[in-house]
């Protein structure tokens, strides 16, 4: 502990012999490296446990950051595999002669339960198919190509709806390599003999395109540049913090050192060569520990992420920086711990009168960096210019980092204040009012992380909510759109047998539709053209939409939903004994150009105006409706087939069956859930991403905080024993490493959230988005109670053991 | 130091000596050379005066003569007055006071040679200088500085004898290694 | 063989560390306000014996019994109980909790035993003056000197008034001037209170400050007084 000298004692003697601090410059330093790299190594089981786990710890800071280095490359290899395997006719729009080479492909997917499923149906059009990477044959007809994730999905217990999903197809096959984006992805090639244009195929000559390099979205850059520093600055702290694993000790062996005559630089230079030591080591561990994880990201998939390990290669010139900037930054922040330390021969002189934090300079930081970014003005996806963009991501890197330079004073003025309270809080804060410095310097690692997952969580939040708003379909209704591009009676009819026979379907509502329009020339151009959708279906569909009073096939209807405004909307189209147009596209409108022959059909006179009432999803269909056998579902133009399905929500894998049944109608039949999966998928992930990564750099920070209580533990061993002896309860101990955890905690997330919330605001200010989610950093506070938990929960055994009496024998 | 302690207990000593059996006036003067005579051995005019002391206190008896004249002709015995003579030295405490530790080590080695239990000889002079150490701390608890100051030198002293009875304790084994015959 | 009127006593201890015989069938007692050393070379076993019966450590056999109860049978809530209300402890060194002042540390064990902080730093105030350390009251430990520090260490373990005070080497840390003043202090203040002082010493000028001597060998203990 502290303790107080007047002076060091002077050298006893003279040695005539050059002592240990004989030569100067360069030459001292190496030797005195050495020498530390020598007690680093041979320092006994104390030296190698201390050198241990600064490796450890800076082991596993390299490991981020060699991946964060490897992401740019990860992800241009996989862009460079999705673009390669991309039918080439589907980015340029032009039309390819049909040859001996050409093929048919069209985009099949579908979804299963959570998990998205890609593919591609092909037809061959002559002998030798241009085929994607990773296909060495064309699947012929009735065949099917699967990625080997898919492969094992389809295997495993829960997989077996898709196995009879693709009952129909014969598993010819799996795709390699260069045809997956990631080992874990899912992807099927089908093979047709039937697949033509009308089914909304493409003829293409080969895959793959040049694309352009495409300028980032300004607004991506500044989210990268965010998450970089969210993610690393922490990582940064920590390793700043594993090299100072075990300080203490340290600092009493250098004062042995003193003793026999090693100057105050050469100590230092000493302790420099052990944190030099265990940083080498640490990289060595780094590399390993990167190689491991490399190996690993290719066979379990966390969070839907993974990768090739061939795909995880750092960028080179990345990967030396940090082979570089870390052991110097050891030195560095070696030399900078001891200058507030003076290790004497006799001992070690904390200086106890500690210069007080000053509040200004580090206030400096987050102020210039929110007026930074209060300044600017908003960003749009298009005009952001890339200087803006750089002094965003600068003035959110200034306040993220200020937030970091602000938590040593933050915890020293707020322990100052306090007083008093139960003895085991007594004794947390009068621990931390001496010496706050090693806890904040951990937990400012914390600020960083949570203040930015905060910040960008709110971002994401309003955006992702602003995709909500603006969306008219119910997503609260568990609901199955189901659309086929040919137009079929026979078809719609099929559907709503097929999916009212499937285990959980309460409702199906299937015809075909089309939009019409009225003939004519209109009254100006800048009308626009009377429009309403004509649907062909049976009575009994129809009996679901409407009161329809007596229906047979031959009848048409003008369907009313109740609101004037619509109905005389679509009355201005559907007049009865009146043509309507079939090909709305045949007559253009004010910006739309003309194209096709006209369609014209008319309404038959005997058409009864009806009203609606809720089809099963619980909307109101207005419009035409027609049965078959008044209109030959063949006129109408651009007509689809549609069914709506309304699942019961209680049968698990309703949806499941529905997707089964349409695949085995027709697997061109593309069933989707209307519960915008895509972004709320895409935003959870965001979400989950910036949380695990959070929690991640919390659990690198709790480990850090436990080895410093472990080695302030074994510090007090004495003490602990002579507390033990007059009776302090465990208890009073136990509570007591909690408050000395849990109070920079509890104030570093304090600031974090303050700080983050602040950031957000002013980031989603700046993207024009209100703030909708106030509430983002709950988790993250509940990781931080949880963290306090773990720590105390983990040093518990060491203080046990250390409050046995055992240490009160000093023999 | 030897005149120490001749003055002090060679009588004891001789009787002590005399317990493991009779012996020649010029066998006790050889044994006590040789255990606590160092390098100044005893006169035998000494061993000729203290015997007939102990002959006329009834403590030792002659058990024979052997031919020729002189004192140290004769064999003498030890008497039952002898042996309690003996261990009622050994079992008193010496008063504390300067120079003690040769008439504390005869005691030792007698009481080793004798197969009595030298631990509590020691023991015994331990009490002792503790309970003067204790009436003179307390005397200068109650004292002034002159007391103090008296009183602290006497203790000092108190505490080297303490110190050499504690280490004779520890070496009690090795000792009697040395003293006893095989 | 429990001596009439002794407050604590201890019958035919045993303890084993590992390959070591600390205690070997050692006997103690003590009488309420009487202050007894224990003596004995390095590793005999006296500082065991003083945590056998402050009921630190549990002997492997034999008997302690504190004013009536049998402090064998007690569980270790119960022993830390008593430890807290009954007992006082002085150490060599090390038992002052460095962060907190010399006030907040004498006021420590009150504060254990539940009292308010206010009520607690008074009454230690009060024992600080006994132990004329009241000037240190606001330094912490490592700003007071070795001999003012032992006798906050004293004036800690006498704050609860307990009714027997363990003190391990005491002065093992100081010079003997300030050894003295401490043993002094120590010892007046047990005498005022009426409490037991059990004191492990190696040093006699400390020991003279006792009414009585054990000396631990081996593990055996040995009564002085029986032998005078």
């Amino acid at each position: 502990m502290s303790t107080t000298r007047t002076k060091p004692a002077p050298p006893v003697g003279t040695d005539p012999r050059p002592g240990p601090t004989g030569p100067t410059g360069a030459r001292a330093w190496l030797r005195d490296l050495g020498m530390g790299i020598r007690f680093a190594v041979g320092g006994g089981r104390e030296g190698w446990v201390r050198t241990i786990l600064t490796a450890v710890g800076v082991g596993l800071g390299v490991a981020l950051l060699l991946g964060a280095a490897s992401v740019p490359d990860l992800l241009a290899n996989r862009d460079d595999r999705s673009i390669a395997r991309t039918p080439a006719a589907a980015m340029s729009g032009k039309q390819t002669q049909r040859g001996d080479s050409t093929l048919l492909v069209v985009d099949t997917r579908t979804d299963y339960r959570d998990s998205e499923i890609s593919g591609l149906m092909m037809r061959a059009d002559g002998d030798h198919p241009a085929l994607p990477p990773g296909v060495g044959t064309m699947p012929e007809a009735g065949e099917m190509l699967i990625s080997p994730a898919l492969r094992d999905l389809m295997n495993s217990s829960g997989g077996k709806l898709l196995k009879e999903r693709f009952a129909d197809y014969r598993i010819t096959g799996t795709i390699g390599d260069a045809g997956l984006m990631s080992p874990k992805e899912l992807f099927y090639y089908l093979g047709s003999d039937s697949l033509s244009k009308a089914d909304g195929a493409h003829r293409v000559a080969s895959f793959g395109f040049d694309q352009p390099a495409e300028p980032l979205d300004p607004l991506l850059v500044v989210l990268v540049v965010l998450i970089c520093v969210v993610l690393l600055t922490p990582v940064l702290i920590f390793i700043g913090t594993a090299v100072r694993f075990g300080g203490d000790r340290r600092d009493q062996r250098l004062a042995a050192l003193r003793l026999v005559g090693a100057d105050r630089r050469a100590v230092r230079r000493i302790a420099a060569g052990e944190a030099l030591f265990g940083a080498l080591l640490g990289l060595v561990l780094g590399a390993v520990f990167f190689l491991g994880a490399r190996q690993l990201i290719g066979v379990v998939d966390i969070w839907k992420v993974s990768a090739f390990p061939s795909d995880m290669t750092p960028l080179p010139g990345l990967a030396v920086l940090i082979m570089l900037a870390v052991p110097v930054s050891s030195v560095l922040v070696t030399l900078i711990s001891l200058r507030a330390v003076a290790i004497e021969p006799l001992g070690v002189v904390r200086s106890t009168t500690a210069r007080k934090r000053r509040l200004w300079w580090r206030l400096l930081l987050p102020a210039a960096g929110l007026l930074i970014l209060l300044s600017q003005d908003q960003v749009t996806r298009t005009g952001g210019e890339d200087v803006e963009v750089y002094t965003i991501a600068a003035g959110a890197t200034l306040t993220l980092v200020g937030l970091a330079t602000l938590m040593p004073w933050l915890v020293e003025a707020a322990v100052a204040r306090l007083r008093g309270g139960p003895v085991p809080w007594q004794l947390a804060t009068r621990r931390l009012q001496l010496s706050s410095g090693t806890a904040a310097r951990a937990v400012s690692g914390i600020t960083v992380a949570v203040a930015g997952a905060v910040a960008l969580q709110m971002l994401f939040a309003s955006m992702h909510s602003e995709f909500n708003t603006t969306t008219d379909q119910d997503p609260r209704r568990a609901q199955l759109n189901v659309h086929s591009p040919r137009a079929s009676g026979a078809l719609a009819q099929r559907m709503i047998d097929d999916f009212r026979a499937v285990q959980g379907v309460k409702g199906v509502n299937g015809r075909v539709s089309s939009y019409v329009v009225k003939p004519g020339k209109l009254k100006s151009t800048d009308d626009m053209r009377p429009t309403t959708e004509l649907s062909v279906g049976s009575c009994a569909t129809l009996r679901e939409l409407a009161r329809v009073g007596s229906c047979k096939d031959g009848d048409a209807f003008v369907v009313h939903s109740g609101d004037r405004e619509l109905d005389k909307w679509v009355d201005q189209t559907a007049r009865p004994g009146q043509k309507v147009d079939l090909n709305s596209e045949s007559w253009g409108d004010f910006e739309v150009k003309a194209r096709g022959k006209h369609a014209p059909w008319t309404l038959p006179k005997s058409t009864r105006t009806i009203s609606s009432r809720p089809d099963p999803v619980g909307d109101h269909y207005y419009g035409i409706y027609v049965t078959p056998g008044a209109i030959d579902v063949a006129k109408l133009a651009d007509a689809s087939t549609e069914a709506l399905v309304q699942t019961d929500p209680k049968v698990p894998d309703a949806e499941e069956y529905v997707r089964n049944a349409a695949t085995h109608i027709d697997p061109l039949i593309d069933v989707y859930t209307i519960r915008m999966i895509e972004r709320d998928k895409q935003y959870a992930s965001v979400q989950k991403g910036l949380q695990a990564g959070a929690i991640a750099t919390m659990l690198l920070i709790a480990a850090s905080m436990l080895v410093s209580t472990l080695e302030q533990l074994r510090e007090r061993k004495r003490l602990l024993a002579a507390l033990t002896a007059f009776g302090t309860r465990r208890s009073s101990m136990a509570w007591s490493v909690l408050w000395q955890t849990a109070v920079p905690v509890v104030l570093g997330l304090g600031l974090a959230i303050t700080g983050g919330l602040a950031l957000g605001v002013v980031m989603c200010r700046m993207v024009e988005k209100p703030v909708s989610d106030w509430l983002v950093f709950l988790p993250l506070c509940a990781a931080g109670a949880a963290l306090v938990a773990v720590v105390t929960l983990l040093s518990l055994p060491a203080l046990w053991r250390m409050m046995r009496p055992d240490g009160l024998r000093t023999e | 130091m030897v005149c120490i302690v001749l003055r002090m207990s060679i009588g004891h000593t001789l009787l002590g000596l005399l317990e493991s059996g009779p012996r020649h006036g010029y066998d006790l003067k050889r044994a006590f050379d040789e255990k606590f005579g160092h390098d100044k051995p005893l006169h035998y005019g000494q061993v000729y005066s203290t015997m007939s002391r102990l002959l006329k206190n009834g403590l030792v008896e002659v058990d024979g003569i052997e031919a020729g004249e002189g004192p140290e002709r004769k064999r003498y015995a030890i008497t039952e007055a002898g042996i309690t003579d003996v261990q009622r030295w050994l079992a008193t405490p010496e008063k504390p006071e300067p120079y003690l530790q040769s008439t504390l080590y005869t005691k030792v080695v007698l009481a080793l040679l004798t197969h009595r239990d030298a631990a509590d000889i020691l023991d015994t002079q331990r009490a002792e200088h503790l309970r003067l150490m204790r009436i003179l701390t307390d005397r200068k608890r109650k004292g002034d500085l002159a007391d103090q100051l008296i009183c602290d030198h006497a203790l000092f002293h108190l505490e080297a004898d303490l110190r050499w009875l504690e280490l004779t304790s520890a070496r009690l084994g090795k000792l009697a290694k040395e003293v006893l015959p095989g | 063989m429990t001596p009439a009127g002794s407050l604590l006593t201890a019958d035919g201890l045993r303890k084993v560390y590992g390959p070591t015989t600390a205690l070997d069938g050692a006997d103690f007692s003590i009488h309420p306000g009487e202050v007894v050393a224990v003596m004995g070379p390095s590793g005999s076993g006296k500082s065991t014996l003083l945590h056998c019966l402050a009921g630190i450590v549990r002997p492997d056999a034999g008997e302690i019994t504190y004013n009536g109860q049998r402090l064998t049978g007690m569980n270790d809530a119960a022993l830390s109980a008593l430890r807290r209300s009954e007992f006082g402890f002085v150490f060599q060194f090390g038992q002052l909790v460095p962060e907190l002042t010399c006030l907040e540390n004498v006021a420590l064990p009150l504060r254990l035993n539940g009292a308010k902080r206010k009520d607690a730093e008074r009454t230690a105030l009060t024992w600080m003056e006994r132990l004329e350390v009241d000037d240190v009251r606001d330094k912490r430990p490592g700003q007071a000197s070795g001999g003012q520090g032992q006798r906050v260490a004293v004036a800690r373990a006498l704050v609860t008034s307990p009714r027997v005070l363990f003190a391990d080497e005491p002065t093992g840390a100081l010079d003997s001037l300030n050894g003295e003043r401490v043993m002094e202090l120590l010892t007046d203040a047990a005498r005022s209170t009426n409490a037991a002082v059990v004191l492990v010493t190696h040093e006699t000028r400390v020991a003279a400050y006792s009414d009585r001597e054990i000396v631990v060998r081996d593990g055996k203990s040995r009564d002085m007084e029986r032998l005078v």
